[in-house]
């Protein structure tokens, strides 16, 4: 075969197998391509002091789930979860929390721009997997977590970095594929002090 | 004359912008440098308008955030540097020229040349081929020629 006729053979060749092995990476469970990397991978995660939901005057509904601030995600591989009652995808993705509470997962949530009660009424009906919520009013500590699209899970490890970002709801088919695995990780990872992550 | 009119009015209408009257700075300075930094931050729910021009709560957001750190006495770079560190170059609707984009930079341009010169080596080769010297006829062939361009068929 002439070098003429070759070379654009071997060049589609080329882009075939490289578009090939990213569609292989898109499936089911697989990535999704929507998603935007993190751009806070690796780093510590930003400072934030965010107060409880606020109670309900009447008491029945009134959470005990204290706030959240940066100092309580060391010490452990956490999951922090940013979510709104008024936010559909996140009461599909409910479910899923809670099984992964009940298995033992520290869940934390951060409450984007929700009113106490909505909260609230939304945790009492689908349950109440975080052991800690930080109420984000303005939605300030959203963006310096960089979050753009509702719900969103980061996976914290127990030195407080932040080492994957998950952008919408999670489903069934990513909690083995994605999250477990990655829980794994960031539970085997070293702290900065060389010693090992929190069980 | 009412055509030219419609145009006139056209082209002369402010632009739309989503900047409500509550985010705009008192300084305005301050507010033509949030506005031109606004126009070169993607909206990230949009992903293909600026938040200058994204009616998104998430760009009124990052307006708000951008107008903030400039009235605290960012530079221009800085408030910008701010939302990339949280967002990633991908909020910039300019891609930053780096290593890392240097291919999506100059890549167009290298395949548009290595193209022309493919066009160019291929259409040397060819004239070469067809300006190839044909080897004159024999008197034979020739005779031949003569005798079918007549109209007359041999044996």
């Amino acid at each position: 075969m002439r070098p003429m006729t070759a070379i654009p053979i071997a060049l589609f060749a080329v882009i075939a197998a490289v578009f090939g092995v990213y569609l292989w990476q898109v499936g089911p469970g697989g990535k999704d391509i929507s998603q935007l990397p993190s751009a806070m991978i690796d780093k510590p995660a930003p400072q934030f002091d965010l107060p409880a939901i606020a109670g309900s005057p009447d008491g029945p509904d009134t959470l005990r789930t204290p706030g959240l601030k940066t100092a309580d995600l060391k010490g452990r591989v956490s999951l922090v979860n940013v979510w709104a009652s008024w936010c559909p995808p996140c009461r599909i993705e409910h479910p899923i929390l809670m099984t992964l509470a009940k298995e033992g997962v520290t869940i934390y949530g951060i409450n984007y721009k929700d009113r106490p009660e909505d909260a609230r009424r939304f945790l009492r009906d689908l349950g109440n997997p975080f052991t800690r919520i930080g109420v984000d009013q303005k939605g300030r500590a959203a963006i310096d977590w960089g979050v753009y699209g509702y719900p969103e899970t980061f996976v914290v490890d127990a030195s407080g970095r932040i080492r994957y970002r998950h952008v919408g709801p999670i489903n069934p088919g990513q909690v083995d594929s994605i999250i477990r695995p990655l829980l794994k990780q960031a539970a085997g990872a070293k702290t900065a002090s060389g010693k090992d992550g929190g069980k | 004359m009412k055509f030219l009119l419609l145009i006139a009015v056209l082209l002369t209408a402010p632009a739309a912008q989503a900047v409500q009257p509550d985010e705009i700075l008192q300084d305005p300075a301050l507010e033509t440098r949030a506005r031109a930094i606004s126009k070169e931050l993607r909206c990230l729910v949009c992903q293909n308008q600026s938040i200058d021009d994204s009616d998104a709560t998430l760009a009124r957001d990052l307006r708000i955030v951008v107008r903030e750190r400039l009235t605290a006495g960012d530079t221009d770079s800085e408030a910008v540097a701010f939302i990339v560190e949280r967002y990633g170059d991908f909020v910039l609707l300019r891609p930053p020229f780096k290593a890392s984009t240097l291919v999506l930079w100059i890549g167009p341009a290298l395949i548009l040349v290595a193209g022309i010169i493919g066009v160019f080596v291929w259409h040397r080769r060819r004239r070469g081929a067809v300006a190839a010297p044909v080897a004159p006829l024999t008197a034979d062939e020739q005779a031949r020629i003569d005798a079918l361009l007549s109209g007359n068929p041999e044996r």
